[in-house]
């Protein structure tokens, strides 16, 4: 039996809307997530994917604690993490990780490379005092970067380099879970590929548990073990990559595998038939009765339009949430 | 013999900048046939949007053309004065930009904004107001935007990003244009979104007959929407081939690498990436540029540029392997 490192159980966050004057409006919300229960094995990367305004980033703000939980729980190695930063103990914050989509904005520009990953080893009491600059060294070697590196600005590297201090200062602590939230998306595919393997890399090395947010479908397929759906703040799809990428089953699934541009023909193959995507996801603030993807869904029929579906384990491992599977 | 819509010589652009002069440009050969669709395909940085925008002239002021020609219906634009390069603007040459919000005047109606670019183009047809809106309801209408009757009186910020971009595209249509260039018009798009504007850019260029220059740094939009591909590195062309042979092989080290790096759907794991990157424009590497990247590299790369030549097919290479 595997262990689930992670378990999220019901969990929702809406946020308030203010009107023009900042009164808070009553009744009204953005339901960023609308009860989602997931479940994130030891030593698994696990895909989240969605479109922008899915919810997939507040889902990993929240692992993180950098917004508490409006209703349900989060479960960290069986103990009940939803509550924010703040409140967490020190423990808790060293084994859970996150790395941002823009390091431009996460590093501190007026701090050189060597303040910016000494800061995680002295919080946590890791900071080996009469020899600390080896010990950064070596941080920065694990990430295949050099010792010139020491007293650079953040401001005098690459935007990939910069993601890989990032990622270094993410590691620092030795966490057991880190969350990668787009980590490669503002980068090009040459400098993509070098941190999707150096992550790899580190993966092995310190047995960690990856959760990749990303919107690009074919990376999650060259990277992840299984790979969740999320569509307006709920999840429509679980199944382990291969099967996931063989058989999709949810209608939105096929609507986003079939809108990827590839490159050759065999990928081409591989894709389900051609859905005409058509329409735009709602706005949170009001999201339609029953299925909340019966805007767009080219199947859908009046069951779709009263009644949420609920999730269902369809194949082994392999959950999805419509009715054409009731 | 075809006909040649826009045709760049051997462009050479730099940049005045606070550090000192950029090389940017280092010779760029490009020529868009009638009707036909090409991309330019390359990393962040490597001079896709500054190729054109030589072409519209509207680079920066620090810009300077040290040489080349850009020939737009055989006559060169870099020789033209302001007055006569703007009605190429006005009905030549439209473009698409990569940002919606940028592009659009947040404080004019999408009606206002559209109906300016009807009355410049000049057409006949085009005089007085009811004519122009009509015009603008039709090219709204083209590019499968709902209800345009109520869009021409909204603000461009009541409209989602892939709506806007759907206008801007709708603009860039509006009158007929011999060639549109869009730059990474889908870039800040979700995929589902991205191939609907896609399918709508390709079906209007084709439905109006004209000529495409798409900016991308996806090789997959560039398969699925151009007849075309230019492979762009830091300033210069490195291979350009039709979109079939170029998927079926390549030349040039760099773009192998660059097919390499992209996550397969297929699956298959992630190659190793290009080691190091895009060299500084300051000073650039003397030879061709790859040289301090290239696997292959030789001495000879190191000495003088490649020539950008024909290998067969259709296919050219600017490569000292070939």
């Amino acid at each position: 039996m595997v262990n689930n490192i992670l378990e999220v159980k019901g969990l929702k966050k809406y946020f308030p809307i203010y009107n023009a004057g900042g009164v808070k409006q009553k009744g009204v919300f953005v339901k960023a997530i609308d009860g989602i229960d997931l479940s994130i094995r030891e030593g698994e990367t696990f895909g989240l994917v969605g479109e922008s305004g899915s919810g997939k980033s507040t889902t990993a703000y929240n692992i993180v604690g950098m917004y508490g939980v409006t209703e349900g729980k989060i479960l960290f190695k069986g103990e009940d993490i939803s509550i924010i930063t703040n409140s967490r103990s020190l423990r808790l914050k060293k084994d859970i990780q996150i790395v941002f989509q823009d390091p431009g904005t996460t590093l501190n520009p007026q701090r050189s490379i060597r303040q910016i990953l000494r800061l995680p080893l002295q919080i946590h009491g890791m900071l080996n005092k009469q020899n600390e600059e080896a010990q950064i060294i070596r941080l920065l070697n694990t990430v295949e970067l050099s010792s010139d590196f020491l007293y650079k600005y953040p401001t005098m590297i690459g935007g990939g380099e910069r993601q890989m201090v990032a990622i270094a200062r993410a590691i620092a602590t030795d966490p057991s879970l880190v969350v990668l939230d787009e980590p490669t998306s503002s980068l090009d595919v040459s400098i993509q590929a070098k941190i999707i393997n150096m992550l790899l890399k580190l993966q092995k090395q310190h047995n960690l548990t990856y959760v990749f947010i990303t919107h690009d479908l074919s990376l999650v397929r060259n990277f992840t073990t299984r790979v969740a759906i999320m569509y307006l703040g709920k999840i429509a799809e679980i199944a382990p990559t291969a099967q996931f990428f063989r058989v999709p089953k949810h209608p939105y699934t096929k609507m986003l595998l079939s809108s990827i541009p590839v490159i050759s023909k065999m990928e081409e193959e591989l894709k389900p038939k051609k859905i005409k995507s058509q329409g735009e996801i709602p706005s949170p603030v009001d999201v339609p009765p029953g299925c909340s993807f019966n805007t767009r869904c080219p199947m859908a029929y009046d069951k779709c339009y009263k009644v949420d579906p609920v999730m269902k384990e369809v194949e082994p491992d392999h959950m999805v949430r419509c009715h054409l599977f009731d | 013999m075809k006909d040649t819509v826009v045709e760049i010589r051997d462009l050479y652009v730099g940049f005045k900048t606070f550090k000192g002069y950029t090389k940017v440009l280092n010779g760029v050969d490009l020529s868009v046939n009638k009707g036909e669709r090409i991309s330019i395909v390359g990393e962040t940085g490597c001079g896709k949007t500054t190729t054109v925008k030589a072409i519209l002239q509207i680079l920066a002021k620090q810009a300077k053309i040290e040489k080349g020609e850009i020939l737009f219906k055989g006559k060169d634009l870099l020789k033209m004065t302001k007055n006569e390069i703007k009605p190429i603007r006005e009905t030549g040459i439209s473009m698409i930009f990569q940002d919606p919000v940028a592009a659009l005047n947040p404080v004019f109606t999408i009606g206002q904004q559209l109906s300016v670019v009807i009355k410049y183009s000049r057409l006949k047809r085009t005089k007085g107001e009811e004519a122009q809106k009509e015009l603008a309801i039709k090219a709204l209408k083209e590019t499968s935007l709902p209800d345009p009757k109520r869009l021409l009186n909204s603000y461009p910020f009541q409209l989602s990003g892939g709506m806007r971009q759907r206008v801007c595209i709708a603009m860039a249509l509006a009158t007929p244009r011999s060639l549109v260039i869009a730059d990474e018009p889908t870039t800040n798009l979700d995929v589902t979104i991205q191939d609907q504007v896609l399918q709508i850019l390709k079906q209007r260029v084709q439905d109006k007959g004209s000529s495409l220059i798409l900016i991308t740094h996806s090789l997959g939009v560039a398969r699925e929407t151009t007849d075309r591909i230019y492979v762009m590195y830091a300033g210069n062309m490195v291979e350009a081939a039709s979109t079939s042979e170029l998927f079926k092989n390549q030349y040039h080290p760099y773009t192998k690498g660059l097919i390499s790096c992209i996550p397969k759907l297929s699956g298959g794991g992630i190659a190793e990436g290009i080691p190091g990157r895009i060299p500084n424009y300051l000073n650039p590497p003397y030879g061709c540029r790859y040289s301090t990247r290239c696997p292959k590299v030789m001495e000879r790369c190191t000495k003088e540029k490649p020539e950008f030549k024909d290998v067969g097919n259709g296919h050219q290479v600017a490569c000292f392997l070939y």
